[in-house]
């Protein structure tokens, strides 16, 4: 049997809301398939299961939060027998993790709910759970051990205000950036690099295509820092246990505003490895989704490093806060016109400011130095992108 | 097209990239980007859905006259066959 359990949609995030099951015992699912729907700090996101099989037994109902990492529902491999007997429905119990597929080591094994014959829960909740149809038993209480009380009902069934979430992002941003300065330390590089290259080459390649097919500078942008990492992969990994671990793939996240404030960063998967056109295609689709609330769990997962750019609000510097345990933020600037000298002639070029925020102990300012040289000189051949 | 016909199209676009915007509250007089809170990317989107739904291309050095809705419907107008006074400059 395949577990399918609470995703970790960033290295903050601590618990989840499932507020949705998209599908049901002895449904068949398949890989890339989004089964149900949660709700965090971030906002709605709907999750995928990685496996192919039938939905055996949901373990959480909807409105229960759950930590990261929590049995959710037992998945049914193709070919494989139904279970003899299903277990009680009253009393779902989370499935033991398997030895084959642990969960990830940071992800704390969730509590098993207490069973109903103990379950301590006060008059006013009792009522409450019952007017509002929760199983008590799939609710921690927070009262005197463990007393399930109203507030408790309530909490795992009151969807989330706007104003909520709004607080809560707040909250889980301060939450990491706070870990981040208190923890890594930082250090912040620069440089300003002649974009006229890459601005030339990408207003040849947008008059000749469709609105469809255009490119945008980030992308440009985005595909350099890749490539440059290949080199410096210490910029591309993570600091955890006193050891820096090597990524391996790169996976960039891409800081994105949202509208009514607050920003997610949702991934770009081995961006090394693909084409501009592709590239750009896929960040379209993912800040839609991500502005419109419509972000899956695979688009949070896996970031190695992130990049900001502020360029459109006309910042010309960003100097970023490293998102823990990752060991380094890339930022950019806005393309502006600026006087620049070559071969002792001066004359305006756009140029962007590159910056590099790095965590000290994985990196050191003259590997800093170098990587963002190597931005620059592959900006000065986009079409090599 | 008529006027109130690209217009409308227009808001439609504006809707697809930005869920969250209400049609009747977009002043058409005002800059699309400060009042929409829309960035490059958002505008982009914008762009290809005026293609999608109208098919007319907008040549990325026109982007400029696409500053406010008023902008919009005047330079889209003329190129859907819309009796604007303006002549037929692209296709």
């Amino acid at each position: 049997m395949g577990e399918f359990r609470m995703p970790s949609l960033g290295a903050d995030m601590v618990a989840g809301t499932l507020t949705e099951w998209y599908k049901h015992p002895g449904d068949p699912v398949h890989r890339g398939d989004i089964i149900a729907a949660v709700d965090t700090d971030k906002g709605s996101i709907d999750v995928e299961i990685f496996e192919d099989g039938v939905l055996e037994q949901v373990v959480v109902s909807q409105g229960q939060k759950v930590p990261v990492g929590t049995l959710l529902a037992v998945i049914r491999a193709a070919g494989e027998p139904a279970a003899a007997a299903p277990p009680p429905a009253a009393s779902p119990t989370p499935a033991a993790p398997s030895e084959a597929a642990p969960p990830a080591a940071a992800v704390p094994a969730p509590a098993a709910p207490p069973s109903k014959s103990r379950i301590r829960v006060s008059p006013l909740a009792r009522r409450r759970a019952a007017e509002l149809g929760v199983d008590l038993a799939s609710i921690r209480g927070s009262g005197a051990e463990g007393t399930i009380l109203r507030e408790d009902v309530e909490a795992v069934t009151a969807p989330p205000s706007g104003d909520d979430r709004n607080v809560r992002m707040r909250r889980a941003i301060a939450a990491a950036m706070t870990r981040s300065k208190r923890e890594i330390p930082h250090f912040y590089l620069t440089s300003t690099i002649d974009f006229g290259p890459a601005s030339a080459w990408l207003a040849q390649w947008n008059a000749e295509r469709k609105p469809a097919e255009r490119l945008l500078p980030v992308v440009v942008l985005l595909k350099a820092t890749a490539l440059a990492l290949l080199e410096f992969p210490e910029l591309n990994a993570r600091w955890e246990n006193e050891r820096i671990e090597l990524a391996g793939e790169i996976h960039i996240g891409v800081a994105t505003s949202l509208r009514n404030g607050g920003l997610v960063v949702p991934t770009l998967h081995h961006v090394n490895k693909k084409p501009l056109p592709a590239l750009m295609l896929e960040l379209r689709d993912i800040v839609q989704r991500a502005r419109a609330g419509k972000l899956r769990s695979s688009d949070l997962a896996d970031g190695t490093i992130m990049v900001t750019s502020l360029g459109e609000r006309s910042a010309e510097l960003v100097l970023g806060v490293i998102y823990p345990p990752q060991t380094a933020i890339v930022g950019f600037g806005s393309v502006v016109e600026r006087p620049w000298v070559t071969g002792g002639v001066v004359m305006p070029r756009p140029v962007v400011t590159a910056s590099l925020a790095a965590d000290h102990r994985a990196s050191d300012g003259h590997r800093g130095a170098a990587f963002l040289a190597t931005i620059d000189r592959l900006l000065q051949s986009p079409e090599a992108l | 097209m008529t006027r109130a016909e690209v217009k409308q199209a227009v808001l439609d676009a504006l809707v697809s990239v930005v869920p969250e915007a209400s049609p009747a509250q977009i002043d058409p007089a005002a800059p699309l980007r400060e009042q929409l809170d829309i960035d490059s990317m958002d505008f982009i989107n914008f762009v290809v859905a005026l293609d999608d739904a109208l098919g007319v291309d907008v040549p990325e050095s026109e982007y400029g006259r696409l500053r406010t809705l008023d902008d919009c419907v005047d330079y889209l107008t003329p190129r859907l066959g819309g009796a604007d006074g303006e002549a037929l400059t692209h296709v």
